[in-house]
């Protein structure tokens, strides 16, 4: 099915793309499921989505190499060009924006000489705009190879890129002890443990907060042991069960199911009522 | 009812290793999964049903009755898939839960996929979250060595298998059949209903989707059973939830709370909105929620009561705008998102919402013209209902609600020849704008966000 002929890698790192392939669709009933880990892969070895690296997923998948791009071209870690050894990502969506994003990205940019998806010329950083990472509480959100530099400012972020520039080990805010090449990262999204999950803190101030607050207040859930003996509670006995909702009812975009199996067709209603929003 | 915290997700958070399977068995760790298996797996699908749960990822479905649509077993292979591609903007729950308390959500699915019939279950994790991933790496892991996934589960009989698998950046597979096209080694698309999931999802087998909290849940509605977790929330929205405070507040982060608490309660408790200032507008769930302002500061937060004020209860994330926000400028910045996200399978969707960037833009930027929010309203209309999932919903609600509570912002943009607002102003530190804000107030370029 390959179109190609084109034996895209030799050598060692042939051997050591083909064995790692081998693993990664091993964890699945199909082995197509394992083309995302294989891009990430691809990634590791060439720091981007290589034409290569298309041809060798394409052959490992028995794919064509144009169903192989189809993919690669979808989602926005995939880089079609070579990737710095830092991706550098300030969150531009509304929330980090407002606090303060916007201008920590316009800072970076004349600091570093290059706009979205551009690298420097050294190839250490590749600057983005990114979207929504997770993290609004710690508003304003860098991440760097897609790990947490939280609550930045200008002069901060700045700073992280100068000392990642002098080759310096850079710790984020949660995350490894330090923050590792593209391509490091890149192997552990295809699946290939680094070892580092230790390393780091479990939690940052902002995800603590509301725990530390019932603890000092002395809050706690309702004992498992005095079920619906609670204060206020409706008792579970005698209630009917549990209502649901409309078929395709109020829903926002995530995780959505959008009515049972028994219905649902292309004039199902939504359920919404566009005039409760105007 | 409401006023106080109520920490089961958040309990060991804060706790020291806490995402280790030690810290986690510290707490009572895998005590549901223990009971679990010891059921019947019909009576754990009633628990959760009876519990009342519903899915925690922004649909509110109930959770017991999405898995009671799986037809009945045929040999072959069930599948559970949890959805832990957060990506909602304003939305920060799931991800803080991986990062802190990976068991226990690697319980949850042990005892979800117990109850289902499954044995073999995936966690889709966005890719863009690093550390969070390797927690979920070791955290499987952990759970294979001590016996809780695995050959013969804790001498049951039963045997599970659990695949974490990244992303690769995409909100559109946060929707539930494109996260199955994603998984499946394609572009993330959202499948047409039906077939949906239940019937045919992963490799067109019976599967369940599941958010992470949902998941995350289970355990402790096992252990505490459904008379306790009802005990909590409200008649039709039972239990806890985390409560996602951000924005222009004094202590942003993670609240657990029972569903139907307020934004008054819980801004009490992050100390007010930012000193010196008020709040103008906020969201009950994410970027996808129709828009709310002080007026809605008593509305109790469960499904049913924000549904009646207009909103939706979504994934409870709660931002916080004060009043030095420009509103045009943050519902455009959500419309450039919707566009740059929309994965372009209806034209609707495609169309509308790379056509409200662009008039959203040259309003924000002080080229609109009053007849622009007609065209907008007018766009919405035409992209409300009118694709496969509820991406482009989505992006109508902003700027629907946005224009009925603040008409005459966008019409001061449109006078005023530009924003009347400082955006350093809501900037939590101090700087100078730069030539491009520059340009902006003074509207002589109208460049749109390339993102």
């Amino acid at each position: 099915m390959a179109s190609t002929t084109y034996e895209p890698y030799e050598g060692a790192k042939l051997e050591r793309l083909e064995r790692d392939a081998a693993a990664a669709t091993a964890r699945y009933p199909d082995p197509r499921s394992a083309l995302l880990p294989l891009l990430h892969l691809v990634q590791s070895e060439d720091g981007y989505v290589s034409p290569d690296g298309i041809a060798f997923c394409a052959r490992t998948l028995a794919l064509s190499t144009a169903e192989v791009s189809a993919v690669a071209t979808f989602y926005t870690q995939y880089k079609r060009h070579p990737n710095g050894e830092y991706t550098v990502g300030v969150c531009t969506n509304t929330l980090c924006a407002v606090m303060g994003g916007d201008a920590i990205y316009d800072e970076l940019s004349e600091h570093l000489g290059v706009g979205h998806d551009e690298t420097t010329e050294d190839g250490k950083v590749t600057l983005e705009r990114v979207e929504c990472n997770a993290a609004c509480d710690y508003a304003p959100v860098m991440m760097v190879n897609w790990e947490f530099f939280d609550n930045q400012t200008p002069d901060s972020a700045k700073q992280v890129v100068d000392r990642l520039r002098a080759g310096e080990q850079v710790a984020p805010t949660r995350g490894a002890s330090s923050v590792c090449s593209f391509k490091a990262m890149s192997r552990v999204l295809a699946g290939f443990h680094d070892g580092r999950a230790d390393e780091g803190v479990g939690a940052g101030e902002p995800t603590l907060v509301g725990r530390r607050l019932a603890r000092e207040q002395g809050w706690e859930a309702p004992s498992q042991s005095s079920a619906g003996a609670a204060d206020g509670g409706p008792s579970a006995a005698g209630q009917d069960a549990p209502v649901a909702p409309e078929a395709g009812g109020e829903q926002s975009s995530v995780d959505t199911p959008s009515a049972p199996p028994s219905g649902g067709t292309s004039d199902t209603t939504t359920g919404r009522d566009a005039s409760k929003e105007t | 009812m409401g006023s106080t915290l109520s920490p089961v997700l958040s309990h060991h958070w804060d706790a020291e290793k806490s995402w280790t399977l030690a810290t986690y068995e510290a707490d009572g760790g895998y005590q549901g999964l223990r009971k679990a298996l010891e059921m019947d797996p019909a009576d754990i699908v009633t628990a959760v049903k009876d519990s009342g749960l519903r899915g925690r990822g922004g649909a509110g479905f109930p959770t017991g009755l999405k898995w009671s649509f799986l037809p009945a077993p045929d040999g072959g292979p069930r599948y559970l898939v949890v959805n832990a591609d957060e990506s909602e903007p304003g939305t920060c729950k799931d991800t803080p839960l991986m990062m802190a308390s990976p068991q226990m959500l690697i319980e949850g699915v042990a005892i979800t996929s117990r109850a289902i019939g499954c044995d073999h279950a995936f966690i889709y994790v966005r890719g863009e979250i690093l550390h969070v991933y390797r927690r979920l790496l070791r955290a499987v892991e952990e759970a294979y060595e001590k016996g809780y996934l695995g050959k013969n589960i804790l001498g049951s009989g039963y045997d599970l298998d659990v695949t974490v698998h990244a992303g690769a950046g995409a909100y559109i597979c946060g929707e539930e059949t494109a996260l199955l096209d994603s998984l499946e080694g394609r572009r993330g698309q959202p499948r047409l209903k039906p077939p949906f999931p239940a019937v045919a999802g992963l490799y067109a087998r019976p599967t369940v989707v599941n958010n992470v909290e949902s998941i995350a849940s289970v355990p402790a509605i096992i252990t505490g059973g459904v008379d306790w977790f009802r005990s909590m929330g409200t008649e039709k929205s039972a239990g806890f939830g985390l409560f996602s405070l951000s924005g222009h507040v004094q202590r942003p982060g993670q609240y657990e709370a029972p569903l139907g608490i307020t934004l008054r309660e819980l801004l009490e408790m992050a100390g007010g909105v930012r000193e010196g200032h008020e709040l103008k507008f906020w969201t009950p769930g994410g970027s996808s929620t129709p828009l709310f302002t002080a007026e809605h500061l008593d509305v109790p937060l469960d499904y049913e009561s924000v549904g009646a004020a207009g909103s939706m209860l979504g994934t409870r994330a709660l931002q916080i705008f004060d009043d030095t926000t420009c509103v045009v400028r943050a519902i455009t910045r959500w419309a450039e998102f919707y566009a740059h996200e929309s994965c372009g399978k209806c034209t609707p969707c495609r169309e509308g919402t790379y056509w409200l960037k662009q008039v959203l833009g040259r309003i924000e930027h002080g080229q609109g013209t009053m007849e622009d929010l007609d065209t907008l309203l007018d766009v919405c209309d035409n992209i409300l209902g009118r694709s496969f999932c509820a991406l482009g919903d989505g992006a109508t609600s902003t700027i629907t609600s946005g224009i009925a509570l603040f008409r005459e912002e966008f019409e001061a943009h449109v006078t005023g020849g530009g924003c009347p607002l400082d955006p350093a102003a809501s900037a939590l530190f101090e700087y100078t704008p730069r030539r491009s804000d520059v340009r902006a107030l003074s509207g002589t370029a109208a460049g749109t966000v390339g993102a």
